[in-house]
C-alpha cells in the first residue's frame, strides 16, 4: 500500500559535470519548490551518472535532454538557469503530468 | 592555551575539517536546522576526503603516462586537468587553499560592495581551483602561513570580482541580458575569442542555423570523452613506448592490458574527484549564496559556463571541435619551443572551447565562433606550459591547470610573491587595484551605453 502523501518527490538537476550549473539549477528549483510549498528532495548529477540515478523528474538544459532518451523519467529543460519565473511554470506543467 | 593549540593543530590544520568548519559556519549562519547543519557538514567533510581518495587513485595513472610520454618524445608530458592537479596540491597545501578559498570569497563580496562591480562568484569549484593555483604559487615562491593565505585570498577575491566584470558587455550579448554574469575562469580566452569574431566574423552566419547530428551527443559527456581519449592515449603511447618502459609497473602481465586499464583508471579517478567536489560544493556555494544576498541585495551572480550553453549549444560543439584543433597544433609546437609537451585535455577543451564558441559566434557569427576557438585552443595550450616554472615541485607532475585565467594569474601571483613579503603586498594591492579599477571602468561604460539606448 503506497501513501501518496509520504512519498517523496525526487528531483535530478543535471549538468556536463554536475559541478557549477546543476547547482545552481538545485537552487533557483528549491526556490521554485519553496514558493509552491512543494517538498522534494532536489539532488544534483552529472550527465552520465544521471542516467543510473531514481528520480521523478530530471530538469537540464536543452543539450543534455538527448542523453535521456528512453530512460522514461519525465525531463524539463530551462533556458535560463536563474529565471524563477521560467522555472515555476515548467515544474508546475511537469509535476501536472507525473 | 592547550585549547587554542588544539584547535589549531589538530582542527584547523586537517583541510577536511577546515573546510567543514567553512560549511558549518555557513549553514549556521543561514540559520539552517540542526540536522540541516549536521549532515551538511558531515557531507563536506566527506566530500573533502573522497577527493583526497582520488587523488591517490590519479597518481598512480600519471606516472606511466609520464615515463611514456619521456620515452617516445624525449619531453616532459603534462595533460591539463584542473581535477587531477588540484587532488595532487590539496594534498600538501591543503589548509591554505580551504583558508584562502574562505578568506577570498569575502574579499570577493567587499569588492563587489565598494566597487561598481557588483557581481559575486557562485561557481565554487572554480574558487576552488583558483585558490589552489594561489596557493601553490604563492608558497612555491617560499612565502608561507598567514601571509600566503592573506596574500591568495586578496587576489582572488580580485580576480573572482573582475573577471566577470571584464567579459560582461559580451555575456549580455550572449545571453541577451538575462540577469547573470559568466563566473568561468577561462575568462581571458572568452575576451579574446568574442574579439576574434568581432574583428574577423563580419557578416557570417549564426552557428545556431546548423543543425548538428543527435549522433555527436556523445561529446556532450566530458567524462565519457575523457576516458576515451585518455584510454587511447595510453594504448598508442605503450605501442610506441614498448614493453620495456612500463615493465616496472606491470609486475609480468601485459603492458597494453595494462595500459588499457590505466587510461580508463584516469576517467575513474576524475569521476571520483568530481564526485568529492560536488558534495563539499553542495553546502558550501548555497551558503555563499546566501549570505552574498544579504550584504549586496543588488548584486549579480556570477554563474559556471554551462548557463550560456543553452543560448547557442550548436556553437558549444563547433568551439569544442576547434578548440581542440588549436589544442592540437598547439601541442606540435611545444617541443620545438622547448616547452613541456602539453596534450590536450578533453574537460577544458570542452568547456572553455565550447563556452569561447558561444562567445565567438555571439560576435562575429560562424566564422567568429571557429576562429575565437581556435586560438583559445592555443592559449589553453601554450599558457599551462608557461605556468609549470611557478608551481615547484608540483610543476613536475604530469597534470596542471587548463584555464586561462588559472595560468595567467598563476603566473602574475609566482612572479609578484617572488618579489618577498613586503614586495608581494605592494604587488598584490596593485594588482587589485588596477584590475578593480578597470573593472568599474568597463561597468560604468556599459551602463552609460544601456542609459543611452
Amino acid at each position: 500500500m503506497e501513501n501518496k502523501a509520504e512519498k517523496e518527490l525526487r528531483i535530478l538537476a543535471v549538468c556536463g559535470m554536475g559541478l557549477g550549473s546543476g547547482l545552481v539549477l538545485k537552487m533557483t528549483i528549491e526556490k521554485v519548490l519553496k514558493d509552491l510549498n512543494i517538498k522534494a528532495r532536489v539532488s544534483v548529477a552529472d550527465v552520465v551518472s544521471a542516467k543510473s540515478e531514481k528520480a521523478d523528474l530530471i530538469v537540464t538544459s536543452s543539450e543534455f535532454e538527448g542523453s535521456f532518451k528512453g530512460s522514461g523519467i519525465k525531463v524539463i529543460t530551462v533556458k535560463n538557469y536563474v529565471d524563477a519565473n521560467e522555472m515555476k511554470e515548467k515544474i508546475i506543467s511537469a509535476l501536472e503530468d507525473l | 592555551m592547550a585549547v587554542i593549540s588544539f584547535i589549531v593543530n589538530e582542527i584547523l590544520s586537517k583541510p577536511a575539517l577546515l573546510v567543514g568548519l567553512m560549511a558549518l559556519i555557513g549553514l549556521i549562519a543561514l540559520r539552517k536546522t540542526f540536522s540541516e547543519i549536521l549532515s551538511g557538514t558531515l557531507k563536506t567533510i566527506v566530500g573533502f576526503l573522497i577527493l583526497i581518495a582520488g587523488a591517490g587513485l590519479v597518481i598512480g595513472t600519471l606516472s606511466p603516462l609520464g615515463d611514456m610520454i619521456q620515452a617516445v618524445f624525449h619531453l616532459h608530458g603534462v595533460v591539463p586537468t584542473n581535477e587531477a592537479i588540484v587532488s595532487l596540491a590539496l594534498q600538501s597545501f591543503g589548509k591554505e587553499v580551504a583558508a584562502i578559498m574562505a578568506l577570498g570569497f569575502l574579499v570577493n563580496l567587499l569588492f563587489a560592495w565598494i566597487t561598481p562591480a557588483k557581481y559575486v562568484f557562485l561557481t565554487g569549484h572554480h574558487l576552488l581551483y583558483l585558490a589552489t593555483v594561489l596557493a601553490v604559487v604563492i608558497g612555491s615562491a617560499g612565502i608561507k602561513g598567514a601571509n600566503q593565505i592573506i596574500i591568495g585570498a586578496i587576489m582572488l577575491g580580485t580576480i573572482a570580482t573582475v573577471m566577470p566584470a571584464l567579459v560582461h558587455p559580451f555575456t549580455k550579448r550572449v545571453t541577451n541580458n538575462a540577469g547573470f554574469a559568466l563566473g568561468h575562469l577561462n575568462t581571458l580566452g572568452y575576451i579574446t575569442s568574442a574579439l576574434v569574431g568581432k574583428w574577423l566574423g563580419k557578416g557570417s552566419k549564426s552557428t545556431e542555423e546548423i543543425q548538428v547530428s543527435e549522433k555527436l551527443n556523445f561529446l556532450k559527456e566530458p567524462v565519457v570523452t575523457t576516458t576515451v581519449v585518455m584510454m587511447l592515449l595510453y594504448i598508442i603511447l605503450a605501442i610506441f613506448s614498448g614493453p620495456k618502459v612500463l615493465e616496472k609497473y606491470t609486475s609480468g602481465s601485459n603492458y597494453i592490458m595494462y595500459a588499457f586499464m590505466q587510461g580508463l583508471t584516469f576517467g575513474a579517478s576524475i569521476a571520483i574527484i568530481i564526485y568529492g567536489v560536488r558534495m563539499i560544493l553542495g553546502e558550501i556555494v548555497p551558503a555563499f549564496q546566501g549570505i552574498a544576498l544579504k550584504v549586496i541585495p543588488n548584486a549579480i551572480p556570477a554563474l559556471d559556463c554551462p548557463t550560456v550553453f543553452p543560448y547557442a549549444p550548436t556553437a558549444v560543439i563547433i568551439g569544442f571541435l576547434s578548440s581542440l584543433v588549436g589544442g592540437i597544433i598547439g601541442m606540435f609546437l611545444m617541443g620545438p619551443l622547448g616547452l613541456a609537451l602539453i596534450i590536450p585535455g578533453m574537460i577544458p577543451h570542452f568547456f572553455d572551447g565550447g563556452t569561447a564558441g558561444v562567445y565567438g559566434n555571439a560576435t562575429g557569427g560562424r566564422r567568429g565562433a571557429i576562429l575565437g576557438a581556435f586560438v583559445n585552443g592555443l592559449l589553453i595550450t601554450i599558457l599551462p606550459a608557461l605556468l609549470l616554472a611557478y608551481m615547484g615541485t608540483l610543476g613536475l607532475a604530469n597534470t596542471t591547470f587548463g584555464d586561462t585565467d588559472f595560468c595567467w594569474s598563476g603566473i602574475v601571483g609566482g612572479l609578484i610573491s617572488r618579489m618577498g613579503v613586503v614586495g608581494a603586498y605592494i604587488g598584490t594591492l596593485l594588482f587589485a587595484v588596477v584590475l578593480l579599477g578597470l573593472a568599474s571602468y568597463v561597468t560604468i561604460r556599459l551602463k552609460k551605453e544601456e542609459a543611452g539606448k
